[in-house]
């Protein structure tokens, strides 16, 4: 039975998708030896690119700038499932990330003044050191997440360009707050203009990895669960997901909430990469490179967001002497792709190693497939292709 | 003291309301969130500076030159990015709209520079003596255009032919093209008009605040869509109302010594009759056909 199960696996997001080819001979791989090769590859990459910096093979200008594409990685991702998951068009991401950015280093510096552990423990990774920024991304995704609630319950009642609008105006209000916070409570909270200084520099290549790593595995598997399967229901057509018995207000809330924890998380760890915080950072302006990167990806392609973060967080640097000209060409980009490639430029394309390997294993190849289009019974080249 | 303030509310509500004028219109008709529309009074305020402090020309040229360049900038931007996007998803037209905005802030910003530009007065005449009230000029002369340029819209969309051809397009477009109504006419005469009172608007805002910035449409826009939404999108009573309310309200909000809260304060209204009525004051409700 299990095996049944197992044969049907297919990317994710294919709408529909015809029948698998009959004859239940193909060779898959359990779900177990799947999720221990991807983490092998995966422990394999961050160790690599550990003992990269440690050997000194990338400095330490290009290891931030490695630190920024994981950062830029989880908030595309987690737009993604706002965005291209549930169909939604929230405008405020980088409130979410200011939230979880505020309450990551604060929760920190609070807390490492009061158990008396040291900026350098920080760096050389302490154990208390390492719960402490661990609790600190915890909170900063919860402060995030619930910064997401309270904007999801009115704003996902309405649809659309609403809700758009109002998404960015929470994401306005939460940096007015950010900016003038100090005046209410009296005291130092967020620093106001001027910013928030003296957060430790707790991000670090292993650390910032590890997350995309986890926010990865945990988007994956929650698409592939029912809860999954019905925000992707919800995106498709909201009137027939409720006809089907989906709650959409539980599902879109739920997802909403998703994305704004992770991109507290990376608010997090943003924290630790710049050290400062200033209000004027969480802008519009952020909101929309993030969104940015998913449309360019593909909306509801997790390795197109992740390619597309990186690509734009490394070209600037490359491109540091054309800076300004770099603006125009994300415009430029943004509106050409819109109208040659709304799908975006991977669509909904999502890479799994798991599925090429299986590949493999039947022997089943694009060029072997290409002699079996003539016959009329080879029906799965259009979902794959 | 009193009657400033309210005179102050007056003129920044009008500048809303004109701004969500063009919001409204577009919205209503395309059911286009457009960006962009800010964007279009930054570049109608640059091209007033152009003429006055770069050419030395006389203020009405300003004037008729920034209304007209908005005018032809709105047809350009619907012609090239939104016109290719007809039948595409809602998403995509938005996304488009968010990248032209993007284009003409940071165009602007390459041709220009990122500092503001200083706006030449349009008139010498700042104070007019009104019963012994002394009263801004600018402030009267806004509020006097946008009640002309509203009555004038209402006329021009309740009586003219290509206003009767606007009105059946926004109800259904597939039925309008079947009476014979040539519906990308009339969608480029809707966003010539919305923009045309956003060059009118950025001509009052040059007025009141007499500078230009590459990202001055930004925050202009956005309340103006705030106040558009508030009013009830696709109705121009609704815009105008919206349009004052936000003015005042950002007016009194600073009256009582908050100016810092005043972005945060418009955008909580926005919440909060969003979430009383979806639709805005007054919006109708639309059913969704299945």
């Amino acid at each position: 039975m299990e095996e049944e199960v197992m044969t049907e696996k297919r990317p994710i997001i294919s709408a529909g998708g015809g029948p698998r080819r009959e004859g239940a001979a193909r060779k898959t791989l359990p779900m177990p030896v799947r999720y221990a090769i991807n983490a092998v590859v995966v422990l394999v990459l961050l160790v690599l690119g550990e003992l990269m910096i440690d050997g000194g093979a990338i400095n330490r200008y290009q290891s931030t700038v490695l630190e920024q594409v994981g950062i830029y990685i989880i908030l595309a991702v987690s737009l993604n499932i706002a965005t291209g998951y549930l169909g939604q068009l929230p405008l405020g991401h980088a409130g979410f990330m200011s939230m979880g950015a505020y309450g990551c280093s604060i929760f920190i510096i609070r807390m490492s003044e009061a158990l008396g552990v040291g900026a350098r423990d920080f760096v050389t990774g302490t154990p208390m050191a390492l719960v402490l920024v661990l609790g600190g991304l915890v909170v900063g995704g919860v402060c995030a997440a619930v910064a997401g609630i309270v904007i999801g319950i009115p704003a996902l009642r309405l649809k659309g360009d609403y809700l758009a609008i109002i998404t960015l105006a929470f994401a306005e209000i939460i940096r007015v707050v950010m900016l003038n916070i100090d005046d209410v409570v009296g005291f130092d909270l967020t620093g106001g203009a001027a910013g928030l200084t003296g957060i430790p520099g707790y991000s670090s290549f292993l650390l910032v990895f590890g997350c995309v790593a986890v926010v990865c595995f945990l988007t994956h598997t929650m698409m592939k669960s029912r809860h999954g399967r019905a925000i992707l229901a919800i995106r498709d057509n909201e009137i027939a997901a409720e006809a089907s018995g989906v709650n959409t207000t539980y599902y879109k809330t739920l997802a909403f909430v998703v994305s704004a924890f992770f991109a507290g998380v990376a608010g997090g760890l943003y924290a630790g990469c710049v050290g400062v915080l200033q209000p004027a950072v969480f802008g519009f302006m952020k909101s929309i490179e993030i969104l940015v990167m998913v449309v360019l990806g593909g909306m509801g392609s997790m390795l197109g967001s992740a390619l597309s973060a990186t690509v734009l967080t490394i070209l600037p640097e490359a491109l540091r002497a054309f800076s300004e000209y770099r603006m125009i060409a994300y415009a430029i980009v943004l509106i050409l792709v819109m109208i040659f490639r709304p799908q975006g430029l991977l669509g909904s394309y999502d890479f799994s190693l798991s599925r090429i390997i299986e590949r493999v294993m039947n022997r089943d190849f694009p060029w072997a497939r290409r002699a079996e289009k003539d016959e009329p019974a080879a029906k799965e080249v259009s979902a794959d292709a | 003291m009193f009657f400033t303030q309210v005179l102050n509310g007056l003129q920044l509500g009008s500048i809303y309301a004109l701004v969500a004028l063009g919001y409204t219109m577009v919205y209503g008709i395309i059911l286009l969130l457009n960006f962009a529309h800010g964007d279009i009074i930054m570049v109608g305020a640059y091209v007033s500076w152009l003429v006055m402090a770069q050419l030395g020309l006389p203020p009405v040229l300003a004037i008729i030159l920034s209304v007209a360049a908005c005018t032809l900038m709105g047809v350009l931007i619907d012609k090239v990015a939104y016109a290719p996007l007809r039948n595409a998803p809602r998403l995509s037209i938005l996304i488009t709209a968010i990248g032209v905005s993007y284009f003409l802030e940071n165009g602007a910003q390459l041709v220009f520079g990122a500092d503001a530009k200083v706006v030449p007065a349009y008139t010498e005449l700042t104070t007019v003596q009104l019963g012994g009230l002394s009263l801004s000029f600018p402030s009267i002369l806004t509020v006097l255009v946008t009640v002309v340029a509203t009555v004038a819209l209402t006329v021009v969309v309740q009586k003219t032919k290509l206003g009767k051809a606007m009105r059946a397009v926004s109800e259904d477009m597939g039925a309008a093209r079947l009476m014979g109504i040539n519906v990308n006419t009339t969608i480029s005469f809707t966003f010539a008009v919305g923009s045309a009172l956003a060059g009118i608007g950025a001509v009052l805002y040059a007025m009141a605040y007499t500078q230009a910035n590459p990202t001055m449409g930004m925050m202009l826009g956005t309340k103006a869509f705030v106040a558009a939404v508030l009013g009830g999108i696709g109705s121009i009573p609704g815009a105008v109302v919206g349009g004052l309310l936000v003015g005042f309200a950002e007016v009194f909000v600073t009256a009582i010594g908050l100016s810092v809260w005043k972005d945060a304060v418009v955008f909580l209204l926005l919440i909060i009759v969003l979430v009383v009525r979806p639709t805005g004051i007054f919006g109708r409700t639309m059913n969704e056909k299945v």
